[in-house]
């Protein structure tokens, strides 16, 4: 504080004087705004009282120097204000979790640090392309994110700058990898294994899972660490969607400059430019996360208020179609596909407004397009699931219809929960950070079934 | 006297739910009245108040508003919930229990440190 109780600073006015007093003010407002954990309207609470306080002691017969000082001094040390702040509003300073300290220096030695492990996961994925030929289409498939992510693991997991080191918790981020290679390739696959493919689809889950816990460590319990690493996930989405879309724009241009040298030439260098930068992407996509928090953290709340409406009129559009022509007489599996995907929209979309809206907000007319959106894929999910258990009676179980019946169920409970729960919030009888907690609660339940899949599905078909 | 800092962290909530159950206020007015009602011997740094309110408004206790009253400055206003309310009445219910756990542990007689209204007659 010693700048701003200077009392040689006489900016303008007579020292002591009423200019005096507001520069002062102003020089004390900056610093208590320093911290990323008070924000702009807290600053402003802090000096509506700040000038109380004034007031009442010039009133006291004290000079503005004076009471000034004495104000400034019963708030309270501006260190522990601020840690203070940051006890209650974590949420703000979640991007401490990863963020390098403003020092240029360490900005560097991170860039530098994510552009090596880019470049490894860019290799890795050359490696098993080159090597795994003879493995298969679908065990590759199954192994390219087992290869991948361990860059991303290890530049959100070693890059943290909260002062926790992972130590032996490194063990817990690596053997999901460890146990998904092996799953991967020991088993004993029939041809054209169905189970194999459900390995490769949900083993990602696991994968993320494990890169989550590299990101929040001991902290894993708690749901605003969980949320970290929704919000996280759902930042690297974004950055991931923009660098896909300039890397396509590359890979045109590519093409047209190649063509004249013939298609075996574009061939092979599309063979090492699309998988490597498609790997290279996902740590330089984290990074970005890190290092431009702010741009897509305003973002958040822009994408979330466009495309909730727009998904709650696709969704009740087709769940009203749905309804009324029925959807048993030719649901197959393709369809069955999409709808399981779009129910995962949906529960990324509430997902991603949630980590972007303020725990202690009021409802809105957000909150009742996302009530619309939720209800819709209620309704349709519940149509799958009937339709499903239609053909299961039918034609009897297969892997992949109890992957899909097993991932409709869990979504169900999901957004059942979370219907219930946003109704009750805009009937104003339900917390908005209830609806979070639901959330980050069951996300291990997502988790646990994605792991279900991978481990106990193939032995019970026998690798079918 | 000087209190226990971990005493006023404990207590400053039913302390500040206490006071909102009068009307509702703001942050500066509701610490003169802590002050007042504490006989100057709760001190805090007065900025410690706004995380606690925060804290009391997440967890849907209190509603806040910003106001500006004709001729004053804007200000934040904090009233009591319902839920808040009900806290109150739990967070009595349990110093009561803390309160009637001292006395029974101390004996009335060996309490002359304490200045001014003993403990058992508050």
């Amino acid at each position: 504080m010693a700048h701003a109780t200077d009392p040689g600073r006489t900016p303008s006015g007579e020292p002591g004087g009423p200019a005096d007093l507001e520069a002062r003010v102003a020089d004390w407002r900056a610093h208590v705004g320093r911290s990323p954990a008070v924000s702009p309207a807290d600053v402003e609470e802090l000096e509506a009282h700040l000038r109380d306080q004034v007031d009442d002691l010039r009133a006291a017969g004290l000079t503005d120097d004076e009471a000034f000082l004495v104000g400034v001094r019963r708030l309270g040390a501006v260190d522990a204000l601020s840690a203070e702040y940051a006890r209650e509003h974590g949420d703000r300073l979640w991007k401490q979790l990863v963020l390098a300290p403003p020092g240029a220096a360490a900005g560097r030695r991170r860039l530098r640090r994510a552009v090596l492990l880019a470049v490894g996961a860019a290799l890795a994925v050359q490696v098993l392309r080159l090597l795994g030929g003879t493995l298969g289409e679908v065990a590759v498939a199954g192994l390219a994110p087992v290869v991948v992510l361990p860059f991303l693991a290890a530049l959100v997991g070693a890059g943290r700058e909260d002062g926790e080191r992972l130590g032996a918790r490194w063990l817990v981020v690596a053997a999901p990898f460890a146990a998904g290679a092996a799953l991967v390739l020991l088993p004993p696959w029939a041809e054209g294994s169905s189970t194999q493919v459900l390995v490769a689809l949900h083993l990602p889950v696991v994968l993320w899972a494990a890169v989550g816990y590299a990101l929040v460590g001991g902290r894993w319990r708690s749901p605003s660490a969980r949320m970290d690493v929704v919000r996280a996930t759902g930042e690297w989405v974004v950055y991931y969607a923009l660098i896909a879309l300039g890397g396509g724009v590359l890979v045109g241009a590519t093409v047209l400059l190649l063509a004249p040298l013939g298609d075996a030439v574009v061939e092979q260098v599309l063979l090492w430019l699309v998988p490597s930068g498609a790997a290279g992407a996902v740590v330089v996509a984290a990074w970005l996360v890190e290092a431009k928090q702010s741009v897509v953290e305003n973002m958040a709340p822009v994408l979330t208020a466009v495309f909730t409406p727009l998904f709650a009129v696709v969704l009740t559009a087709s769940a009203t179609v749905y309804a009324l022509t029925g959807l048993a007489a030719d649901f197959d599996r393709d369809l069955l596909l999409g709808f399981d995907l779009l129910l995962l929209v949906v529960l990324g979309l509430v997902l991603y407004a949630l980590s972007a809206q303020r725990p202690d907000r009021r409802p809105g007319a957000m909150d009742v397009a996302q009530l619309v959106a939720v209800v819709a894929a209620l309704v349709l999910d519940a149509l799958v699931l009937v339709a499903l258990l239609g053909r299961v009676g039918d034609l009897g179980l297969t892997p992949n219809r109890v992957a899909a019946l097993g991932l409709n169920g869990v979504l169900l409970v999901d957004l059942l929960v979370a219907a219930v729960l946003a109704a009750g919030f805009l009937a104003g009888r339900v917390r908005a950070d209830r609806l979070a907690r639901w959330q980050t609660s069951y996300l291990p339940v997502l988790v646990a079934w994605a792991a279900l899949v991978v481990l106990v599905l193939p032995p019970v078909f026998s690798y079918r | 006297m000087r209190i226990d800092k971990d005493l006023v962290a404990a207590s400053a909530s039913p302390l500040v739910l206490g006071l909102l159950a009068e009307g509702e206020t703001y942050g500066y007015a509701l610490l003169q009245r802590v002050r007042e009602v504490s006989r100057g011997e709760l001190e805090w740094a007065d900025g410690m108040l706004y995380p606690l309110l925060h804290r009391l408004e997440r967890q849907g206790w209190v509603v806040a508003e910003w106001r500006t009253p004709p001729g004053e400055r804007r200000r934040k206003y904090y009233a009591i919930t319902d839920d808040g309310r009900a806290a109150l009445v739990e967070q009595r219910r349990q110093w009561g229990a803390v309160v009637r756990a001292l006395e029974g542990a101390w004996p009335a007689a060996a309490s002359p440190a304490v200045g001014g209204p003993a403990l058992g007659t508050a």
